[in-house]
């Protein structure tokens, strides 16, 4: 990796000379030259540092924007009014390209890791806060019935029948926000924030499809393996549903 | 001792920008942005948006509709729903202009590919949602099958098509930012040509990306409470 990033710094023009000297190898930047498998086994720890930054912006932003949706989705519960108002606020911050949202902190965080959380998280917000609310109403009130026939308060119902049946729909969102923002995360190189948009962008790599192509297949990876995990927890999160379905 | 500002972006700055035109201290001494070049890329960022939201719909729509009539391939529509979130849109452009070629075409076909999912899904799940025993009535009465899709199944499942429609469009807005990377001059521009635009540039692309895409979002909110139904606005949520 060390070695790579004299010559990478150094070469302007980009050719098939320059990925020559990149490599040592002879893999040709042409358009019929799709993917260099020697010079993709020789570079392939180059993507460590960046999959790991991407892996960091998105866990960051996830969990951040995940206490914020579900703090406000509970008080929305509660006090049915702030409903429409927070679903149209997040709306807004959800309809904000990534890109725009980034460079609009600008003034405010400059180009930083910062500026990556807090656009990434914001984005996260309105398919979180709605996927909560939903689930939250799905919940039968018969179920809310017994339980406060039982003799449980409020705050019981709440955290020991109505989140716990509404964690499919939880988790349904919890999916679809890691899976963008992972996706999404890739533009943090517009704000120096690192990530796989390094191995994208740049005037190196936007000629080079290999590189392309190994961020992409790292970055879709990610997402689905994310993806995977969280359906895993839901799963084990939510044994009553197998009891009925077996 | 005067201490030399760093030259960041202040939205006092952009917005200037915005409206006059500047002297780029880069280019030696051309003029930059101003509201005829705002104006200019403004256009063009939501003419290749409404291209690729256009084809997307033609492709996406009808098979919405017709998969979820017949109650198929929801594994391959939901798959691919979840797949199209992954797509990296940076990697997508960035592999399409190096491979295939730059231009407006095939920037259209590359943005449409990525609005092409959320319609799908949202289509195919808005039409499964439709109460069967209301198909079957309307089958009783003697409707034919596209008659069915298109006076009963499409205006109920209108909000969840829309639902796709506005995430696409937000995807195929956000994406058409970074088309100077397909030979394609948008707002993207400004953003991406920081050396002539200046920081402040950079800021002008990003407000104005912002405002392209509110008001295209709520633009499609208007055009989703126009095409609901009245009865259904009437009924309770």
């Amino acid at each position: 990796m060390a070695s790579l990033a004299l010559p990478l710094a150094a070469v302007g023009e980009v050719g098939e000379g320059f990925i020559q000297e990149r490599t040592g190898q002879v893999c040709q930047a042409k358009p019929s030259h799709l993917f260099c498998w020697d010079w993709a086994r020789e570079n392939i720890d180059r993507y460590g540092t960046p999959t790991l930054q991407q892996l960091e912006l998105v866990a960051i932003s996830v969990v951040l924007g995940f206490i914020v949706a579900f703090s406000l989705a509970l008080l929305a519960h509660r006090r049915r009014w702030l409903r429409p108002p927070l679903l149209a606020g997040t709306g807004i911050l959800y309809a904000i390209p990534s890109i725009s949202f980034f460079l609009l902190l600008l003034p405010i965080t400059g180009r930083s890791r910062e500026t990556a959380i807090i656009a990434l998280s914001a984005y996260t917000l309105q398919i979180i806060f709605r996927n909560v609310t939903v689930g939250l109403d799905n919940v039968p009130v018969s179920a809310k019935d017994s339980a406060r026939g039982m003799g449980m308060t409020e705050r019981q119902i709440l955290w020991r029948v109505e989140i716990p049946l509404a964690t499919p729909e939880i988790i349904g969102g919890l999916r679809i926000a890691t899976v963008s923002t992972i996706a999404i995360a890739t533009l943090a190189v517009f704000v120096h924030a690192g990530g796989l948009g390094t191995q994208i962008y740049g005037e190196a790599n936007l000629h080079f499809p290999t590189s392309i192509l190994i961020s992409i297949v790292i970055v879709m990876a990610m997402a689905f393996t994310f993806d995977a995990v969280l359906l895993t927890i839901q799963y084990f999160a939510t044994p009553w549903r197998r009891a009925r379905a077996s | 001792v005067t201490i030399a500002t760093p030259p960041f972006a202040s939205f006092g700055g952009a917005i200037e920008f915005i409206f006059t035109p500047q002297t780029s201290n880069v280019t030696g001494g051309n003029t930059v942005g101003g509201i005829e070049q705002v104006i200019e890329l403004t256009l063009a960022q939501l003419e290749v948006t409404v291209l690729a939201l256009a084809l997307a719909i033609l492709i996406a729509h009808p098979a919405g509709l017709f998969l979820g009539h017949r109650g198929k391939g929801e594994l391959a529509a939901v798959g691919l729903g979840n797949a199209g979130r992954a797509i990296p849109e940076l990697g997508l452009i960035a592999l399409m202009a190096a491979v295939i070629g730059v231009g407006l075409f095939n920037l259209t076909v590359a943005l449409a590919i990525l609005g092409i999912p959320p319609i799908l899904v949202n289509t195919f799940v808005g039409i499964r949602e439709v109460d069967r025993s209301t198909v079957q009535a309307a089958r009783g009465m003697g409707m034919t099958e596209l008659g069915i899709v298109r006076k009963v199944e499409a205006p109920m499942a209108v909000t969840s098509i829309f639902t796709g429609i506005r995430t696409s469009t937000i995807g195929i807005v956000a994406t058409a930012t970074i088309a100077p990377l397909a030979g394609v001059a948008t707002l993207g521009e400004f953003i991406l040509g920081e050396n002539v635009y200046g920081s402040n540039g950079v800021l002008a692309g990003a407000i104005m990306v912002a405002v392209l895409a509110l008001a295209l979002e709520f633009s499609l909110a208007g055009l989703q409470r126009v095409l609901t139904s009245k009865g259904l606005k009437l009924m309770p949520a």
